[in-house]
Parts: structure tokens; sequence; C-alpha cells
């Protein structure tokens, strides 16, 4: 029975190459890091981007792993390993902030020393010192990981026990963890959001930049399952279990996240264009001019209006291999999304096309680089536990309904002809 | 039996008492040719809509029209009244200041779409109806308790009334009854 449930062996060969290619591109990044002028700029700013992406993926996934112990449902259930091994990587991310943390004072205006602070920045700074200071901010980041560290540690624990054990308690205990730890995981990343992202330029707010990010994090997390479950869809275990059905309420949801986060991302826009205030719209108009407004404009087409109008159909969203396309599509504008907030500030001039890939090219292997470790790590854990968790009691109903739709579908699918179907 | 009568008849109804015979009830009907076919159930039953050839309808594509013109509309009327009928300079923004549009354009679209789902639902199923013929059988107010009807109407091109009530009797149905129009 148990070795029925495990990963496609496929897995173990995908987990060898992409730390290969993880490896070789940070190394790459290091290697330009200090060999081309404002390397260690460019290098710690990429970093930045690739760590708060994958960063969410483990979070957010996190996050909707709570939701399904809260609200239940067939969705949850198919893609419930997937998140958990996602989860597990949380370790892993909390060792690659190192970088962050060397580079500290090149990407903070607020670490450097007050005296080296440009004069018109000075005072607003030196007020927000009490908050933005390097131990504080060591010590929140740590907070952090340890309470996404202990929710994943328990969820991930209940669950195991429960496919040894059967005891159905354990369903009450998670869905009890995860009340609260969705209210912990909303403070959590508010804060981070704040410390890791928004005070990359400490005279600017927004008080919605937390639930901005929480929406990208989500988005990213829940476009990553899709696609791996996905991949997963047509082998044993899950071939069979997982049905259009699932894939239909997966980008469903998948649609929810792309308007939530449009909806946060122009309700933070509308309020400052309409203020207009000096310490709120430098924010957009450095994003608004020498280029950064095309990327701006992408991600209002790609991030937004395309995906939203594709994940409009039917059709779409029960095919699985479409959907993973939309959501391929989603995860690299997540990126997008990221270079634009984060790679302004890095203020790297240079001149020409050349230029142009001089000053940018590790924001493309910085991503790349981080994302081959932890897929690495995350194909190992995907490997540890079955892909179903057989003992939930909902899985007995997901069970029947895959055994009834292969009853039913297979004759009628001969016997009727149904022009409408594609 | 005269052939006058046979415009008066509505059609055939066949009462089940299990859902899981209805839907195989129906899936058959279908197989044999049926296309003027209606079923009744006290609850939705996903499959059952399916063995009628129930696949598709065009309300998305309504309401998806209702939420463009209502957002269209919403717009425009800023637009006309901010740039046209009643200019004001409001904090030095340009009169055609589109993001603060957003908003009201983003309602009236749900809104529209809301109103297009709503009444277009009602006129797709020719709501409200003050008369249907299935009532004139008396055993179907059944249809919203306990109980499962296969009507096959009379129009139906294949529809010839010994032979399709012999048709519906060998489905294995509780009784089958004809229905006047």
């Amino acid at each position: 029975m148990d070795a029925s449930h495990t990963t496609p062996v496929e897995t173990s060969r995908f987990q060898m190459r992409a730390l290969i290619v993880g490896i070789i591109c940070i190394l790459l990044c290091v290697v330009g890091a200090f060999l081309i002028t404002d390397g260690l700029r460019q290098f710690f700013h990429a970093y930045l981007m690739g760590y708060v992406f994958w960063t969410g993926v483990s979070v957010g996934s996190l996050a909707i792993l709570m939701l399904h112990h809260l609200s239940g449902g067939g969705w949850g259930l198919v893609i419930r390993r997937i998140l958990e091994a996602a989860t597990r990587v949380i370790p892993l991310m909390f060792v690659l902030f190192l970088p962050v943390f060397f580079g500290i004072r090149t990407l903070y205006e607020w670490a450097r020393p007050l005296e080296t602070i440009p004069e018109g920045h000075r005072e607003v700074i030196a007020h927000k010192t009490p908050y933005l200071n390097i131990p504080f901010f060591m010590g929140r980041f740590v907070f952090y990981f340890v309470v996404w560290g202990l929710l994943m540690f328990f969820l991930n624990k209940w669950s195991l026990e429960q496919d040894r054990t059967a005891e159905p308690g354990l369903r009450k205990t998670m869905q009890g963890l995860s009340g609260p730890g969705l209210v912990l995981f909303g403070l959590t990343v508010t804060f981070a959001a704040t410390d890791w992202v928004m005070s990359l330029e400490p005279e600017w707010f927004s008080t919605i930049f937390g639930l901005l990010i929480m929406a990208g994090w989500g988005l990213s997390a829940f476009a990553f399952v899709i696609i791996v479950a996905s991949r997963l869809a047509n082998r044993p275990p899950l071939a069979g279990v997982i049905a259009p059905l699932h894939f239909h309420d997966l980008g469903k949801l998948l649609l929810a996240f792309v308007m939530i986060w449009a909806y946060f991302g122009f309700s933070q826009f509308l309020l400052i264009w309409y203020g207009n205030l000096p310490e709120e719209i430098p924010w957009y108009l450095e994003r608004m001019r020498s280029g950064w407004q095309y990327v701006g404009l992408i991600l209002v087409l790609f991030h937004f209006a395309v995906p939203f109008f594709l994940l409009l159909s039917r059709n779409l969203k029960r095919h699985a291999r479409t959907l993973a396309i939309i959501a391929g599509l989603l995860m690299v504008m997540r990126l997008v999304d990221l270079f634009w907030m984060i790679a302004p500030v890095a203020e790297v001039h240079g001149g020409g096309a050349l230029g142009l890939v001089l000053n940018y090219w590790m924001y493309l292997l910085a991503p790349v680089g981080i994302g081959g470790l932890w897929l690495s790590y995350f194909a190992h854990q995907l490997r540890q536990r079955a892909l179903l968790p057989i003992n939930d009691k909902g899985m007995e109903n997901l069970l029947e309904q895959a055994a009834a739709a292969r009853h039913h579908h297979e004759p009628e699918l001969q016997g009727i002809d149904r022009p409408e179907h594609i | 039996m005269k052939r006058s009568k046979i415009p008066q008849l509505y059609g055939l109804m066949a009462e089940f008492e299990d859902p899981t015979d209805v839907v195989t009830a129906a899936r058959r009907t279908y197989e044999e040719g049926y296309r003027r076919i209606n079923a009744y159930s006290p609850y939705p039953i996903e499959e059952l809509s399916e063995a009628i050839g129930f696949h598709r309808t065009i309300l998305p594509l309504i309401v998806l029209i209702g939420g463009i013109l209502g957002g269209l509309a919403g717009y425009f009327l800023q637009f006309y009244v901010h740039v046209f009928d009643y200019p004001l300079n409001i904090g030095g923004k340009p009169l055609h200041s589109w993001p603060a549009f957003i908003p009201i354009t983003f309602e009236c679209t749900i809104l529209a779409a809301a109103f297009s789902a709503v009444f277009g639902m009602l006129a797709l199923n020719k709501l409200p109806q003050p008369y249907h013929p299935v009532f004139n059988n008396p055993r179907f107010a059944l249809a919203t308790r306990d109980r499962f009807f296969l009507v096959i109407e009379a129009r139906d091109p294949k529809f010839n009334h010994e032979e399709t009530t012999r048709f519906l009797q060998s489905l294995g149905p509780y009784e089958v009854i004809d229905v006047e129009t």
C-alpha cells in the first residue's frame, strides 16, 4: 500500500539536476559580483529578489496548507503532500538568508552609519532607527522563521502521524492550529515584507505593502503547486485520483489570487497617486521612467489582464497542462514584480545594450540559482512521504469518486457524441 | 386512438424511485436518439444534466457581455461628467484622471454582470412560467421530495406514442404516464 503511493522515480533525477544548475548559477553570480563594476551591489539585490521569491513559495504553501485544514475539500487533499513538502524547505531558506545578512549595508541605507547617509534622508532615517537597526532586524528575522518553522513542524508531524495511526482526532488538531496559524502568518509576512523589501527605501512607506507581498506569495505558491500537480497527474499514485474537477478548483483559486494581487497593487497605486505626497510618490515616479514603465506595463498585462481573461474559461481550468502554462507565466511574473520593486533601488547605471545586460544579468541567474537549491531540496522532501494522505477522512470520498468516474466515463465516452466538448 | 388527439399530448413521463435509475434511463434515452427530453430531480445531479445532453448554456457569455458593457458604461459616465458636463479642478489633477475612475468602473462591471446573471438565468429558463404541462400529472409534486422524473416530449422527431411508451417501460420506471398539454 505504502510503496504504491510514493513519488515517481524521475524526481530523484530531477533533484540532482536542479542541485547542479543551482550551484552553477550561484557560483557564476558570486564570480560576477567580484569581477564587474558595482557587481556586489547587483549581486545582493538580485539575491534578495530570488530569496524573497522562493521564501514566498514555501511560506505561501504553508498558508494554503492551513487554509486547506480549515476549509477542507478535495482540491486541498490532492495537493496536500506537495504543499507539505514545500513548507519543509523553510529551514533551507533560513540558512540561505546568510548572504542577505552579509550584504545588509549594501542593501539597506538605514543599516549604514548615520553620518554617511545623505543630508536629505538622514533625519527621517534617524527617526526610524528604533525599528530599523541591525540587531532588531536580525531578531525579527529569527522570530519569523521560528513561527513558520514551528507551524511547519507540527502540521507535518501530525500529518505523518495520521498516515501511520489513522487517528481521526488529528484532523481537528491540525485544524485547531491552522486558525491561529493563519493569523500569525498574516502578521509575520506583513513585518517580513516591511523589513526585507519596503525598508530598501526607508523614507517610503505603504500600509498595504505587507498584503501585496502576501498576495504575491500566495499566488506564487499556488502556481507552483499547480505545476507540480500537473506533472504528477498522469502517473500513479495521483493518476485517476486527481481529476479535471480538482484542477478546475485550483484554477478558480489561482484566478482569485491573481485578482487579489491586482486589487492590492492598484489600491496602493491609487492612494499614492491621489495623495501625491512628497514622501510617497517618489517610489512610483522612480518606477515610471527610464524604462521601468515598460516593466510596469508588462505587469499590468501579463500579471493581471492576460491571465485574468484566460482563467475565466472553464475548459482551460479543467485542462491540467494548459493551466500549468498559465501558472508558469504567473511565476515568471511574480519575479518580474519583485524585480520592479527591488532592482530600481540598486541604481546601477551604464550605457547601451551591453550595459543593460551587464547590470541586470544576475537578476535572472540568482533566482534560478536559489531556485535550483530550493527545488532540489523540495524534490528530496517530496519523496520522503506518500503522495496522498491516505488515512484522512476525506480520502475515502475522493477514492470513491475516482472509482465511480472510471466506471461511468469509459462507456459513456464511446456511446454519446458530445460535439461541444473539446 | 385518433390522430387528432396526438398534438394534444405534451409528452410521456416516467417516474423513478432511485437517482441511479433515472441517470441510467436518461443515458439510454439519449443514446436511443431522443433529444427533446428533460429530467426532474429534488436536488441537482450533475450526471443527470450530462446524461440528457445538457452541456452548455450561453449564460456565461451573457454575464461576460453584461460585465463588459457595465464597465464601459461606468467609465464613460465618469468620463463624460468630468470632462464635458461638469469639469472641476480636483487637486490639480487632469480632468480625465483614469486611475480615479477604475474603482467605479470595477463596481459597475460587477453590478451589471450580477444583474445579467440573475435576469439572464430567469430568461433562459423562461421564468416566471405560470403554467407548465408536467404539473398535469398530480404525482409530479413528488419531484420536489423523493421521486425522479424523465420526460420525452411529443415534438421530438423520434417520438411515437406506442413505441416510446414501450421504450420507457423497458427502463424499469415506477410508472409511465401520458402528459397532456
